[in-house]
């Protein structure tokens, strides 16, 4: 029997019921139409995770003081009991250790800020830092000037605005610069804005005034510790022996001889990367176990709905048997309408994990991606469903006894 | 041809045995037709289904064309149905939904024959049969009984089968609809030369073939030339003198 005619059978036959055919192909539907969903949006959370924590630099690595407690990375960062970074060890990191680019020594604080003459007034995170700062964490500039070296050098009262603290003293699409804030009744200088980033994993790096380093610890703080030193590693191999060769420098510097007692924590971005995506990964299994307990149900459908429709036609089985039909003509008819269920009901999946998948893009919930081995995996998924579902009813239908099928009543 | 030798089926229900065809045999030449008739439960319809290779017999030999059928496989004898047997059932003879040709051309789709070859031969068989060219493209369930019975008998032709087993046609007829349905085998037995058995427990139906074989409890009681048959279609007996020489 030729495969056109096999196909033109099965045509016959499930149009010949088309309300039933649609409501068994639903389960299929909505099962691949869910793995193909969930799939990408676990990939998008995936990505987006993974770009958040990319957006605060590249080949990071933050040094932070405290102490650091047991294995895990549970770090006490209270400025009161950890005055333990200096700038000297900033200075002391970037000549003796190999294989960084830059070195960024921070000093962050929360602050009342004002702006004078605009009546406005914000909380916001104010960081004394150097100029390799835009380097380390990918920072740009959208109008006017970074804090320089020479600003450091001379403690100016110059300050660069976040966008969102731009926007909260000043408006938006203000150009603040030129103008003046107060920061502790001190007054700075706006010289630049900087471009947004958006909210990373840790802090949200566009509600943010930088200043000079030595300004902060002079006028702000008035002493010369630092809250965090960034380190920027030239490539992502040797972030490891950077990250080692840091801590017993630190440690032969601070006088500690036993590592587990280190006054400072480190923490290296491909690590948190890697967490971060070993998390992504299970939740993207975990929704795609869910979608395919939705699929082997949407399957039973299919094998449900078939051995419906063998015990309904046994007398077409008896009367094609009885014309020369054989075993395998049946049972490949059979098969044949199983398959094609599910591969149409797992095209339409497709569409509509798609469509869902771009529904989630447009709302803005999550950048989705849709991959392509997601979708041929979904075609195989639905064709061996169709297969392995329709097998049991075709093989009951290819053993009917021809004669008590045409005497069925 | 057809020769039957000592055939016997035997079905076993618990300790009971039913002895449905017992030690039957008999020869049915080419171009012959005949009715096997008997009351309900004598052993017609298994005797039916041993001739059409829809069964095999407990013992006993069944040769079709000089070939022993009796001891074929389930694939064996489906090929042995397409290429050999055209039944013509009672009911359910045609698929529901599917359009007159489709069903006539069914059994060389099994056969695998081309497309267009079959979609002559289908349509040959179907004016054989005797159906208006205007009835090809309508839908089965659309027929009266006597038409469908005409689709039936054009697909039982459709192959160029050995035999043709009619089990009961004119059953679901009436007697004016059943007479045009044996006027139609008589006509393909006397111009085409078809060999026609006839399964009827009506003896009316049977006295339409030219020999009547009459079985009960599973034996053959009488089997005899009908002198005095009931011929509908006037007609030469041309091809029955060429099988005869």
């Amino acid at each position: 029997m030729h495969i056109l005619d096999v196909l033109q059978e099965t045509y016959s036959a499930l149009s010949a019921n088309k309300v039933r055919t649609g409501l068994t192909m639903l389960g299929i539907v909505i099962g691949i139409g869910s793995v193909i969903a969930m799939v990408s949006i676990g990939q998008g959370a995936q990505s987006s995770i993974q770009s958040s924590i990319q957006s605060i630099g590249s080949n990071l690595l933050i040094i932070m003081p405290g102490a650091q407690r047991g294995s895990g990375a549970q770090i006490s960062t209270g400025r009161g009991g950890a005055i333990t970074l200096l700038q000297s060890d900033a200075d002391a990191i970037n000549k003796e250790v190999s294989g960084i680019s830059h070195v960024a020594a921070e000093l962050s604080s929360r602050y009342q800020v004002t702006a004078k003459g605009q009546g406005t007034n914000t909380n916001t995170t104010v960081t004394g830092t150097t100029a390799s700062y835009t380097s380390v964490r990918n920072l740009e500039i959208e109008s006017g000037n970074f804090i320089t070296d020479q600003n450091v050098k001379s403690l100016s009262k110059v300050a660069v605005l976040g966008p969102s603290t731009r926007d909260d003293l000043f408006g938006e699409g203000v150009d603040p610069v030129g103008k003046i804030i107060r920061i502790k009744s001190i007054e700075f200088k706006v010289v630049g804005v900087t471009k947004a980033k958006g909210g990373s994993g840790f802090s949200n790096q566009d509600d943010i005034i930088f200043i000079p380093l030595s300004s902060a610890q002079k006028y702000l703080t008035g002493s010369d510790y630092l809250s965090t030193i960034s380190v920027q590693a030239e490539s992502e191999d040797i972030m490891t022996v950077v990250q080692e060769d840091i801590t017993a420098l630190l440690l032969k510097r601070h006088k500690i001889s036993d590592s587990a007692s280190a006054d400072f924590n480190i923490m290296n971005q491909s690590d948190i990367l890697s967490t971060a995506s070993t998390v992504t990964t299970t939740l993207t299994y975990l929704l795609a176990a869910i979608a395919g307990i939705s699929l082997l149900v949407g399957g039973i459908g299919i094998m449900n709905m078939m051995l419906t429709t063998v015990t309904e036609r046994t007398r077409e089985i008896g009367l094609r048997k009885a014309i020369g039909a054989k075993r395998k003509d049946i049972s490949l008819q059979f098969i044949i309408e199983s398959i094609v269920l599910t591969f149409t009901g797992g095209a339409i999946g497709i569409l509509l994990g798609c469509g869902i998948s771009y529904a989630v893009n447009l709302l803005g919930i999550i950048q989705t991606t849709i991959s392509v081995p997601s979708i041929l995996l979904a075609f195989g998924v639905s064709t061996i469903i169709g297969i392995v579902f329709g097998y049991y009813p075709a093989r009951r239908a290819a053993s009917l006894n021809p004669i008590q099928a045409l005497r069925y009543e | 041809m057809i020769e039957v030798k000592n055939i016997t089926k035997i079905y076993k229900t618990g300790d009971t045995e039913l002895r449905a065809v017992d030690d039957v045999s008999f020869r049915i030449e080419d171009g012959e037709f005949v009715a096997i008739m008997g009351p309900s439960g004598s052993g017609k319809s298994t005797l039916m289904h041993i001739l059409g290779a829809l069964d095999t017999p407990t013992s006993g030999k069944y040769f079709l064309d000089n070939k022993d059928v009796s001891e074929f496989s389930d694939d064996e004898l489906a090929d042995i149905r397409k290429t050999k047997i055209g039944f013509v059932f009672q009911s359910f003879n045609l698929l529901p939904r599917t359009t007159v040709l489709r069903n006539v051309v069914l059994p060389l789709v099994y056969s695998g024959i081309p497309k267009k070859e079959r979609e002559e031969k289908a349509k040959e068989a179907l004016i054989a049969a005797g159906l208006d060219e205007g009835h090809f493209l309508h839908l089965s369930n659309q027929l009266s009984g006597g038409q469908i019975q005409r689709v039936a008998i054009a697909r039982a032709l459709v192959n160029n089968p050995t035999i043709i087993l009619a089990d009961e046609p004119t059953g679901n007829l009436d007697t004016k609809t059943g007479e045009i349905v044996l006027a139609t085998f008589q006509k393909l037995n006397k111009e085409q030369c078809r060999t026609i058995i006839l399964i009827t427990h009506e003896k009316e139906v049977a006295e339409h073939a030219e020999r009547i074989i009459f079985i009960r409890d599973g034996k053959i009681v009488s089997d005899d030339k009908k002198h005095n048959r009931r011929i509908i279609d006037q007609e030469s007996l041309a091809c029955k003198e060429l099988f005869k020489k």
